[in-house]
């Protein structure tokens, strides 16, 4: 998000799903598209299919959608940056960019192209464990292209460098002038189905709706009118983890959690346990009484997805419609009515009756969101954004004559080793993600008949050679532990990871992997290295 | 240039070059029955259904592999047609076990209602009898070999829409089956339990498990949503019998254009979890939670607030808002936040 929107002006994905079958190149970084977004796994694969398209793969693991790949390297975990400066470097040693847009699109260009003189391919080799031959097949096949795509998911965002690691992937297009135009682009895959619209809506320390800065005395003037707001606060908040840690030192007294598991989902667990019980007070809603809810005050009831009305924003910046199909059980309500019926008692003027009456004040607020309204999501499907005016179609591709910001910008980046490096105590590399089968913290899928039949247990994965050094049997317990925690779970031993890595999902309360990672965090997204960390395998006798 | 036309029961058309017969039919408002056609995929032409004569050919074609050429005459609505359609018809009928009553796809069969539109009212031909016993062994499909027409749609589905290439025909003759690499059951296969086979197969072979003996077609209203699970958002039908949601099926959204992955298709029943949260809840003194009225909780949430803002200031307090919760919800949620209680101490989780 952080990345995307310095280099371009807006942080949301350029390109749209299908229109992907039609790429001619796709560089996978960091995304196991076809586990975690399965749908678009199939677009992809069609592109091959169908059209010949080619993939580049670049993952420190044997991802499924390697079969499909052209071309597939390795990274070392936390080392993508050095990768995509390298690939960068070979585009310019071999005039492969595209300079007429460089010229006509672009500003900074000169100090990119002075800073990558460093990533010479044989040198990124050294980083990397890239074999350097493999680095410039990589750049040549995604420059020559007419059209070629980037995606990335968590595999780029959850370190360290995040914000870094996107803007770099931005360098990359903008190098090539892969961006304004069909099948090409940068185009990051949310995880969670509303992420796309929370960040929209101002669900943001520093944003109102539709990206507008709490900063800007123009826009805090305008929503405090529109809002019939004696005053509003101007000093952007606290993030996700700057929250924990306030909490864990005392600054933070109250917190409303709506339905979310940071016990699960949120790196170093311990820590946030421990910040959450030093709260004063604790409110949760949700639907299920989550390891989060467990811990606080009130607990509120929420009615699911099915059972309630409203929208979703997809991660093509597509607006689509949700509608209720049966009851909330019992005494459950929808958030918005809960919300609602806070407000009132917080002092607020508040009569929210339906969810359409909360579109059209978003609609009036912000300009992104201007054009659409639940009527027209009933008639049309879906719209995406931005849709300025109700006549508007919609914008299926960004930056297509300038970028949001004007000029596209160019950063300059290096790399930086990850914060934890195995050693000799800790000689493995730890790397986190999801499966196919489950989602998140689990509090759905693994109540779900089927799904948590079908990977009902947390395992590990672990290199056979690694393996038979430590002695452990597929499906046999094995102990990992990090400087922070441990937890126990059993192994799969394959070679989807190198010798030396090993990988868990993060979806287990019971073998919660971030009780493993750490909460280093990203200086600018905020974003926890949940990526890379050392932890030491034992054997459980 | 003008494009190429051709005459379709004596109307004289034009087409795209490229299109089949059946694409040509279809534009102009002409209907040829269907079985084994899916759309976006290669053809295949094995159930000859959408047989229809083109002058000069020697025998029937199948309009869904024929390609269009111009200055053909084409008849889908003639005496040979029909008798050809209505024999394979009845030889499909006949090739395994099609008793509707017992079969959790009556009242959505292509074939119950093909045979119902030749008046098809008594099986001529004697069927062979069942050679694969039906496997159930996996949590979420049922396939049921006596009832599989080898049209070949789910392989169709599986290879060409989704790309998990998981199965294909195997074996000869009578002996066809559809099966996976080794013929293993699914669940020890490369299925990923997309279910898009389930989702094209036209008659009962293939089935949701879970759905079973849950509602018929005609007992259930469709509900179209968006998926509750990951980014793609896509489009689906929950399926709603007496006010539980019974079955999920895949929609023509703009993203997902028919497709589901297997967390978006098979992971609702979280919706009836006893588990489920009814009623609000407050701790006590005790530690233990104790069911409270909204009026309460939601008072003593507004107090706890007030208080903390009156001790410590706004930006004591913070609030998490959802990712999975909907747009409206997350624009009150940071209203509340700022206008509320006058704080941007607001955040998700996307950062995770
Ligand atoms: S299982 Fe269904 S879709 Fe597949 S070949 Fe048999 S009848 Fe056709
Ligand atoms: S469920 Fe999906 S992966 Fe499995 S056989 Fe059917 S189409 Fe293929
Ligand atoms: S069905 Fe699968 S791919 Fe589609 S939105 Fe849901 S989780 Fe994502």
């Amino acid at each position: 998000m952080a990345g995307l929107a310095a280099s371009f002006g807006s942080g949301a994905m350029t390109n749209s799903i299908q229109e992907m079958e039609q790429c001619q190149v796709a560089l996978v970084i960091g995304s196991n598209t076809t586990e975690n977004h399965p749908v678009i796994g199939t677009v992809l694969r069609r592109a091959v299919q169908r059209g010949g398209a080619k993939i580049i793969v670049a993952d420190p693991r044997r991802i499924g959608l390697v079969e499909d790949a052209a071309l597939w390297v390795r990274q070392r975990p936390g080392t993508d940056l050095a990768l995509i400066n390298a690939m960068i470097h070979v585009i310019l040693k071999e005039g492969l960019q595209d300079q007429a847009f460089i010229d006509e699109r672009t500003e900074n260009f000169e100090a990119l192209k002075e800073s990558v003189r460093k990533y010479a391919s044989a040198k990124a080799e050294k980083i990397t464990g890239i074999p350097a031959a493999d680095i410039e097949a990589a750049a040549r096949l995604y420059a020559t292209a007419e059209r070629a795509a980037i995606f990335y998911a968590m595999g780029i965002t959850q370190h360290v460098t995040g914000t870094d690691n996107v803007k770099a992937l931005a360098n990359l297009a903008m190098v090539c002038g892969h961006l304004g135009k069909p099948g090409s682009g940068v185009n990051p895959l949310r995880g969670q189905n509303n992420v796309q619209g929370a960040c929209d809506m101002g669900g943001l320390p520093g944003d109102l709706p539709g990206y507008q800065k709490v900063a800007n005395k123009e826009v805090l003037k305008r929503f405090k009118e529109q809002w019939n707001a004696k005053k509003l606060p101007s000093a952007p908040g606290l993030t996700l983890m700057e929250i924990m840690d306030a909490a864990h030192k005392g600054s933070i007294k109250g917190l409303f959690i709506l339905g979310e598991n940071p016990m699960v989902s949120d790196p170093d667990t311990g820590h946030v346990e421990k910040a959450l019980e030093r709260l004063d007070f604790l409110v949760v809603a949700d639907i299920f009484l989550t390891e989060t809810a467990a811990l606080a005050d009130v607990v509120l009831p929420g009615a699911c997805w099915a059972e309630k009305e409203g929208t979703f924003t997809n991660t093509e910046r597509r607006v689509q419609r949700v509608r209720k199909a049966v009851e909330a059980p019992g005494q459950a309500r929808a958030d918005w009515e809960l919300l609602n019926d806070l407000g009132q008692r917080l002092g607020l003027d508040w009569n929210y009756k339906e969810p359409k009456k909360i579109f059209k004040e978003i609609a009036e607020v912000t300009p992104a969101y201007a054009g659409i309204s639940h009527e027209r999501l009933d008639s049309l499907g879906s719209l995406q954004w931005p849709c300025p005016d109700k006549k508007h179609p919609g914008t299926p591709i960004l930056h297509t004559k300038a970028f949001t910001r004007g000029k596209g910008l160019f950063h300059v980046l290096e790399h930086q080793e990850p914060v934890e490096r195995a050693d000799a105590r800790y000689p493995f590399t730890l790397t986190t993600g999801r499966n196919l089968y489950h989602y998140h913290t689990r509090t759905m899928t693994g109540r779900s008949v089927g799904l948590n039949d079908l990977a009902p247990t947390c395992k590990v994965e672990i290199n056979p050679a690694d393996a038979a050094r430590l002695g452990v049997n597929n499906g046999e317990l094995v102990q990992v532990s990090s400087r922070r925690g441990k937890i126990v779970a059993s192994a799969c031993v394959i070679d989807r990871v190198a010798p030396g890595v090993v990988f868990l999902p993060f979806h287990y309360a019971d073998a919660a992997a971030n009780m493993l990672t750490i909460g280093a965090l990203d200086p600018v997204a905020k974003i926890p290295e949940f990526k890379v960390c050392a932890v030491q395998l034992k054997k459980v006798a | 240039m003008g494009m190429p036309t051709l005459t379709i029961d004596g109307k004289l058309v034009e087409f795209t070059p490229g299109q089949t017969i059946l694409e040509v039919a279809k534009a102009n408002g002409i209907n040829i029955p269907t079985l084994c056609h899916l759309k976006d995929t290669t053809p295949t032409g094995a159930c000859r259904i959408c047989l229809v004569e083109v002058k000069g050919a020697r025998t029937l074609v199948a309009s869904c592999a024929m390609p269009a050429g111009n200055g053909m005459e084409v008849k889908t609505d003639t005496e040979t047609v029909h008798v050809s359609r209505r024999l394979n018809v009845e030889l499909l009928l006949a090739s395994g076990n099609h008793n509707c009553l017992t079969c959790e796809k009556n009242g959505s069969c292509k074939l119950q209602s093909l045979a119902y539109a030749y008046g098809i009212t008594d099986i001529r031909f004697k069927g062979q009898t069942q050679q694969y016993p039906a496997e159930t062994e996996n949590p979420l499909i049922i396939r049921d070999f006596s009832r599989c027409i080898l049209c070949g749609r789910c392989v169709q589905a599986c290879n060409e829409i989704q790309v998990n290439r998981a199965i294909g025909y195997g074996y000869r003759g009578a002996k066809s089956k559809i099966v996976t690499t080794g013929d293993r059951p699914y669940q020890d296969s490369d299925c990923v339990f997309c279910g898009q086979c389930v989702e094209v197969c036209p008659v009962g072979a293939l089935t949701e498990k879970k759905a079973v003996g849950l509602g018929r077609p005609w007992e259930t209203a469709k509900v179209r949503t968006t998926c509750p699970y990951c980014g793609v958002g896509c489009q689906m039908d929950l399926h709603v019998k007496d006010g539980k949601v019974v079955k999920v099926t895949a929609a023509d959204g703009q993203s997902n254009k028919e497709r589901l992955c297997v967390k978006g298709r098979f992971g609702y029943d979280f919706i009836d979890s006893p588990e489920r949260l009814t009623t609000p809840l407050i701790k006590g003194e005790d530690g233990r939670f104790q069911e409270a009225s909204w009026d309460e909780a939601l008072t003593l949430v507004a107090k706890k607030f007030k208080a903390i803002k009156k001790e410590h200031g706004a930006d004591a307090l913070a609030g998490l808002t959802s990712a999975r919760a909907t747009n409206e919800e997350n624009y009150l949620f940071q209203k509340l936040f700022r206008a509320g209680v006058g704080t941007n101490n607001v955040d998700h989780c996307a950062r995770l």
